[in-house]
């Protein structure tokens, strides 16, 4: 018996030049920070003060930060795959083989799916739900970071598959029986369904967490209605996500089975089901599109609201428009595959079905157009990204609706039309609102703005390269050119492949502009400090504490009357008038905990063992596991004490808590 | 059970409605997340159903349900299962009143019927493998031992997590913490008998039906 199970030498792909470069980039770049840190001195401040943090702000922030690391990772395999189709027409094959391009379009939906988009909406939600709450932390902190940590494991596992073997060749989707044993006998496929089972525990953790910390911890006086429309759209996502992504896991678990033990769920033999694995995949699979771009409407809200100076037109069709979308996300799956071949009733239920779903949906986007107008509205970046999202969001949402209409389906299905109007949705709604989400909370987040020229130009360059690559793609999706094409024989398509490759690098000059903001603007962090903690004249709770807000959030828990609470009072507050002075009470914060980081480790090292079929290894992992949680669950003290003196002293030297 | 509201940390006079009330108490919060993550879990349960209810005529050749089912064994299993239901329900009684030998006992009993049942489920599962109804036989048996392992997995959990529970009530005593994961145990432990009632049915009931 081997003692490594299938893993040898073989594994690394030291024949394939591009794999090779790539990878030794990616491993010095990750040397690099590790050097630098440990040179630096870092890592006690790093472990102390980040990695056991239980902190929902300092675990917001991470998962940001990885999420904007995988956005590198996904639009490198993005521009990679741009490259290969503007040039691989006709006799010319390009530079990717088959079997690489196909690794690369996996690695790409499900990088910018699982590892960036959905770690960049929890990422915000967790930084900004308490805070517009009024509370002090979420529902289960300890908890938030075991999921914050396997989420990182799942992100590991799927860069590692980068060095040590392969990562799947099926899309991101992995369809049986393609993905079976039997036609993907590699680790690859392995590699997809351990990143994504793990990570998905940690999805479904936070859904939990953040669906009890909504529904029960809310500052006194705030009501449903009184809540912030991020807290609701940040509620029908949690709701989503607990509801969807235990289908997934199932789901997966099934194919993990038919490929471990030989059972038949989806196979050929067997009387296995193989479009049971593309329906179970859609009943999660639509709610999560819905999952992603809902936070982002909460975050358009925010701040169309916030910078148009004006309360949200239609507070509550917007609260009924969201949890309209989130009931009904669940009844439209089966659009994503008309060409099954269901009978024409079902096909036509879940058409119509698609169709009503635009509805709320536009129903938002008046309510946004009127919270504009007759607003004196300031056109700062998170604006922009609003107003980019509005109307590329709109035509998104329209090519979707002639998608429902399933004979007009059938000629789309699958082809690059299909994958124009995905980009057009998912870009234009999730990224842009990540991105505006981005420039407003970050002063809040670090206590001072991001550069806004920088993240004008940056914001210019990701509309127009956005529109120069997907536009294209519409066209040639109506030529009939289908998705995951490594090389094609049409010459006409050539052009407009070109095209969407010149546009791939405006959006590049977009993230390069980025990267540059932030850049600029931790090196002038002192030209752009803000002291006031309220730096775009803010509506919500979340801009009446410090920024950075203390680990507290609220020395005293903020009473609520009305919606835009911390508005109104501040209108209503006379000018320099002296506080009252407020009464202090000791209060008790969760305690930091490496829970989540050391169970996350042994994740990695259970993940990869079963990948590679490394049976005692797997086994260690997760008696690792089990060991890391007990040891938690038996310690004495999970909270520290802060007395009133220490809130009190906090609060003199940052004057900026509005009484509420 | 016993999810009644601890209504002593605020004052309902002075606020409006329920909702505007504040943060509530920690055993409710635990309570309300464990909940939901019991919804969660009963979820993951429908898709393993669904999955059985489309391969439930799969046989691909192979033993149907009708042929493999023994209803005795079934019955017994359930009757294991119920009655920890009932002796959990004790337990919660003895840790409301803060008994802690009555609770060692409503644990041991509520242990006992848990690994009954499980060996009951083993042995059942042992002797369809020994005729060759194995999952690797059709797809209709592959959704069978999934759905039924499944369950029977979370009781074995069950029966790991009880075990610790107990020994931190030993070493810790009734702390409000080892309360909260005492309550939340034995909702867990209810969710699995619906999950089994449900199971019973789907399973047994129209498996030797059809």
């Amino acid at each position: 018996m081997n003692l490594l199970g299938k893993l040898d030498w073989s594994a690394i792909p030291f024949n394939q030049p591009i794999i090779m470069g790539a990878s030794g980039f990616m491993i010095l770049g990750v040397v690099f920070v590790l050097a630098l840190i440990t040179f630096k001195g870092y890592w006690p401040y790093l472990w102390r003060e980040w990695l056991t943090s239980v902190d929902h702000k300092r675990i917001g922030v991470m998962y940001c930060v990885l999420a904007l690391v995988m956005m590198l990772r996904g639009f490198a395999d993005a521009i990679m795959m741009r490259a290969q189709q503007a040039v691989a027409a006709g006799g010319a094959h390009g530079y990717l083989p088959p079997e690489h391009f196909d690794q690369i379009f996996s690695a790409h939906g499900t990088i910018m799916i699982f590892f960036m988009a959905m770690p960049f909406m929890i990422g915000l939600m967790n930084f900004a739900v308490p805070l517009q709450l009024g509370v002090r932390d979420v529902a289960f902190p300890t908890l938030n970071s075991v999921s914050l940590w396997l989420t990182a494991s799942g992100i590991l596992l799927v860069n590692i598959s980068l060095v040590v073997g392969e990562f799947a060749k099926t899309g991101w989707v992995a369809y049986p029986p393609l993905s079976e044993l039997q036609f993907s006998p590699g680790v690859g496929v392995d590699y997809y369904l351990w990143a994504l089972q793990i990570s998905g525990i940690g999805t479904l953790m936070t859904g939990i967490n953040f669906v009890a910390t909504i529904l029960k911890m809310r500052a006194p006086g705030m009501g449903y209605m009184r809540m912030p429309v991020f807290c609701w759209t940040a509620l029908a996502t949690n709701l989503l996500i607990v509801a969807a992504f235990p289908v997934l896991t199932a789901t997966f678990a099934m194919l993990l089975l038919d490929r471990y033990l030989g059972f038949h769920f989806f196979t050929l033999a067997g009387q296995g089901n193989q479009m049971m694995y593309v329906s179970l995949f859609w009943v999660w699979g639509h709610p999560e599109v819905y999952i992603l771009v809902l936070p982002a409407f909460g975050i358009f809200s925010e701040v169309i609201s916030t910078f148009s100076g004006k309360a949200l037109f239609g507070y509550r069709s917007m609260v009924a428009a969201t949890m309209a979308i989130c009931i009904l996300s669940f009844l439209v799956w089966l659009h994503h595959f008309f060409t099954m071949g269901a009978t024409a009733d079902v096909n036509g239920f879940f058409g119509v079905m698609t169709m009503i779903i635009a509805v709320p949906t536009g129903v938002k986007v008046f309510n946004w157009l009127f919270t504009m107008y007759g607003g004196r509205v300031r056109f700062t970046v998170p604006v922009l990204w609003s107003l980019g999202f509005m109307v590329t969001f709109v035509i998104g949402g329209m090519t979707g609706v002639l998608m429902a209409v399933p004979p007009a389906d059938f000629q789309v299905h699958n082809s690059l039309f299909l994958v124009a109007h995905f980009h057009n949705v998912i870009i234009g709604g999730v990224v842009f609102g990540a991105m505006a989400g981005y420039n407003y909370w970050f002063p809040k987040a670090f206590g001072f703005r991001l550069d806004e020229r920088w993240g004008r130009a940056s914001f210019w360059c990701w509309l127009i390269g956005f529109y120069i690559a997907f536009m294209p793609l519409y066209v040639l999706g109506l030529m009939g050119m289908t998705r995951r094409m490594q090389h094609y024989d049409n010459l006409s398509w050539q052009p407009w492949l070109v095209a969407a490759a010149v546009g791939a690098l405006v959006i590049l000059a977009g993230i390069v502009c980025q990267i540059v903001q932030l850049i600029v603007s931790i090196r002038t962090r002192e030209k752009h400090r803000d002291v006031t903690g309220d730096p775009w004249n803010g509506r919500t709770l979340e801009w009446s504490t410090a920024s950075p807000p203390p680990a507290w959030n609220f020395a005293v828990l903020p009473h609520v009357t009305e919606r835009d609470s911390y508005w109104s009072r501040k209108r209503s507050a006379k000018a320099n008038a002296p506080a009252t002075p407020r009464k202090y009470e000791p209060i008790e914060m969760p305690r930091n905990s490496p829970t989540g980081f050391i169970n996350a480790f042994f994740a990695v090292v259970t993940g990869f063992a079963l990948i590679w079929h490394i049976w005692w290894m797997a086994a260690l992992g997760v008696f690792g596991a089990l060991v890391t949680i007990l040891f938690f669950t038996f310690r004495q003290q999970e909270e520290v004490e802060i007395s009133a003196e220490q809130l009190a002293q906090f609060d003199r030297a940052h004057h900026t808590e509005v009484a509420i | 059970m016993n999810i009644a509201v601890a209504a002593d940390h605020f004052d309902a006079e002075s606020l409006p409605r329920a909702s505007e009330a504040g943060p509530a108490p920690k055993r409710v919060v635990v309570a309300y997340g464990f909940w939901i993550f019991l919804l969660s879990d009963i979820v993951m349960f429908s898709a393993l159903f669904a999955g059985y209810a489309v391969l439930m005529h799969a046989t691909a050749g192979g033993s149907t349900g009708a042929e493999l089912f023994n209803q005795v064994s079934v019955a017994m299993e359930t009757a294991c299962l119920l009655a920890s239901s009932y002796t959990c329900g004790l337990m919660s009684l003895a840790i409301n009143s803060q008994r802690r030998h009555a609770t060692y006992l409503g644990a041991v009993f509520t242990f006992a019927l848990g690994a009954a049942f499980l060996a009951l489920e083993i042995r059942e599962f042992a002797s369809m493998v020994a005729l060759g109804a194995t999952p690797e036989r059709s797809a209709f048996l592959s959704a069978f031992f999934t759905l039924v392992g499944c369950h029977g997995l979370h009781v074995g959990i069950g029966l790991l997590w009880l075990t610790i529970m107990m020994a931190q009530l030993a070493i810790q005593g009734f702390r409000p913490i080892v309360e909260r994961r005492l309550l939340c145990f034995s909702l867990f432990w209810h969710a699995l008998d619906i999950i089994w009632v449900g199971l019973f049915t789907v399973v047994y009931l129209m498996g030797v039906s059809s």
